[in-house]
């Protein structure tokens, strides 16, 4: 029997009934798809030809599910090595369009889409949009930026396939964003975590309380963010905020969300097949214990991905869902190894410094991590804005404040950190991901 | 009885005096007093303003962080032990003073002004022992423009 989430709050769409597919139903789909994508990557992608050969791997080695661990890794650096269409298994002529990294961290890769990719992609997007709670009656505002960023049209085609009202704001434009919201009576917006906050400490300086706005559901990421920051926007704005996850390389947003329940994020493995390995060894994780994410996309026709290396740190979660989807769930990603910094030997996320100062009353979430490199020793300075709520005209407050932040920081990492109060607004507002870390470390300093 | 003084939030950093000084010169705004408490890291200026409400408003439109703060202004003779008087009052009273500035007006009159952990205690005690505490409309009426 398949059973709905309609007591989690769903609303139904027909293309959300794949999320409840019996399990065993579901791995026989996998195994399927998996043998056809092998096949094709074997056929078309040298590199994976080659890997393969290496390992004496033929595609009809894959009888089980359990085998896809015998097929070789792709990393990013496959991708910019191939650069830029070394990894298409489709002809140009079958791809309707490419996308881009920004290349910030060297050479940009290109991912590219068949129209049965297109087709997927808006489907898991629409998946996740229901899954949010959003339905053909609701009004998105999409705020994702619109171009070669996977997010903008990713968002928007799962928006209109889902029968949605789509607003293609796009990124930026702070001012306009809010009167939008407000007078075309937005109930759903799709975002960066970073940018609805700044979008909210906005509103409330021109005087509007989202609160008394329509808005209800928050769809927000391509960053990591905590589970402080969750509450924070939910307690400020009264709307449900959820986490997105996903990543060009597999399709782009849409790879896995959070339900209703809010407690991990159901990957669509129909088409993106999990798995946890230790980032170290590349040997798989049980259920439960925390390692690298790794997707295999299942059907994806112009580059199918075989055991993508995300870089991403989470666990798949062992119990089932109360919204009764079938699919399985990885727990909220708040670490990804591209953002790790070491300092003095220590590994710190920038989400542990972030749930570390919203843990402290009244401060908000505009921060920066500054790093330096003084007679040889590193020293980071985590710069925190100072708001009305904090501010004081004592200065024995405000060192309080101050050392109150700096305890709170320290306990998470284990390590000293400097805190400096900054003025507000002085703290650069990203559109889209939020930088929060400025390495001088290397400055020649 | 108690006047309004702002505070305002300022980076140790040069040139961020003038920020907020600025905005209110452009708010048309009179500075009565000031006083300026600074750390490493960060200051304080606290004013006190012709109007403070509007000065505020001016200050947060330019996304300055403003607090506002009830003080006690008490004049006093502009002569040795003029303050020492009042001290001996306020420790009477067992009024703690958070900090505290004074500036002098025109000859022979000067104005202290403190910020008390309990202004109400304090003025309560003073105005016992016969001291004037300057309210904001005598103020702005003994300090005019």
């Amino acid at each position: 029997m398949i059973k709905m989430g309609k007591t989690a709050g769903d609303s139904f769409h027909p293309a959300a009934a794949l999320d409840y597919l019996p399990v065993e139903r579901l791995q026989a789909l996998q195994l399927k798809r998996l043998q056809a994508v092998v096949q094709r990557a074997y056929e078309r992608v040298r590199l994976t030809r080659v890997r393969m050969d290496e390992r004496s791997i033929r595609p009809e080695d894959i009888k089980s599910l359990e085998d896809i661990r015998r097929l070789p890794f792709t990393v990013k650096s496959d991708l910019r090595d191939t650069y830029p269409f070394g990894m298409f298994a489709s002809p140009m002529e079958d791809v309707v369009r490419l996308h881009s990294s920004s290349g910030t961290t060297g050479k940009p890769i290109v991912v590219a889409y068949t129209k049965d990719d297109i087709e997927v992609w808006s489907s898991v997007m629409v998946r996740s949009l229901v899954a949010c709670g959003v339905g053909p009656n609701d009004i998105i505002q999409n705020a994702y930026g619109y171009g070669l960023f996977t997010g903008g049209l990713g968002a928007h085609y799962g928006a209109e396939n889902l029968g949605a009202t789509v607003i293609p704001i796009s990124g930026g434009n702070t001012d306009r964003q809010i009167m939008v919201m407000k007078d075309f009576g937005v109930t759903a917006i799709c975002c960066t975590p970073s940018y609805f906050v700044h979008l909210v400490e906005r509103a409330c300086e021109l005087g509007e309380d989202i609160r008394k706005f329509p808005l209800r559901v928050g769809v927000f990421g391509a960053e990591p963010w905590s589970e402080a920051m969750r509450n924070h926007i939910q307690e400020q704005t009264g709307i449900k905020a959820h986490d997105i996850y996903g990543l060009s390389e597999i399709i782009g947003p849409g790879v896995g969300i959070e339900c209703q329940c809010q407690n991990g994020l159901h990957i669509f493995e129909d088409h993106f097949y999990p798995e946890i390995v230790d980032p170290e060894t590349g040997e798989p994780c049980p259920d439960g214990v925390e390692g690298e994410l790794v997707l295999t996309t299942l059907t994806k026709m112009a580059i199918p991905m075989l055991r993508y290396r995300t870089r991403d740190i989470t666990a798949i979660e062992t119990n089932s869902c109360g919204c009764g989807r079938t699919l399985r769930r990885i727990r909220r990603i708040s670490r990804r190894s591209d953002d790790m910094i070491i300092i003095r030997g220590v590994n710190v996320f920038p989400s542990q410094i972030e749930a570390a100062l919203l843990a402290v009353e009244g401060t908000v979430p505009h921060y920066l991590i500054v790093l330096t490199r003084e007679k040889g020793l590193d020293r980071m300075e985590i710069q925190v804005e100072v708001t009305p709520a904090v501010f004081s005209d004592t200065v024995g407050a405000l060192e309080k404040l101050q050392s109150r932040i700096k305890k709170s920081v320290e306990n998470i990492l284990g390590i000293s950190v400097g805190v400096r109060l900054v003025a507000p607004h002085t703290i650069e507002r990203s559109m889209g991901k939020a930088r929060r870390v400025i390495d001088h470390r290397n400055a020649g300093s | 009885m108690k006047l309004h003084q702002l505070s305002v939030f300022l980076e140790n950093k040069r040139g961020q005096l003038s920020v907020p000084l600025k905005i209110l010169a452009c708010a048309g705004i009179d500075i009565r007093t000031l006083s300026l408490a600074d750390t490493e890291q960060f200051g304080i200026l606290r004013l006190i303003v012709s109007d403070w409400q509007k000065a505020k408003a001016a200050l947060e439109a330019e996304h300055c962080v403003v607090n506002v703060t009830e003080v006690v202004a008490i004049e006093v003779p502009d002569r040795p032990g003029g303050l020492t008087e009042v001290l001996r009052v306020i420790d009477d009273a067992a009024v703690d003073i958070e900090y505290m500035y004074a500036f002098t007006f025109q000859s022979g009159r000067a104005v202290l002004i403190f910020r008390f952990n309990d202004p109400d205690a304090a003025i309560e005690q003073l105005q016992k022992e016969g001291i004037e505490v300057v309210g904001s409309r005598e103020f702005q009426e003994s300090f005019p423009d």
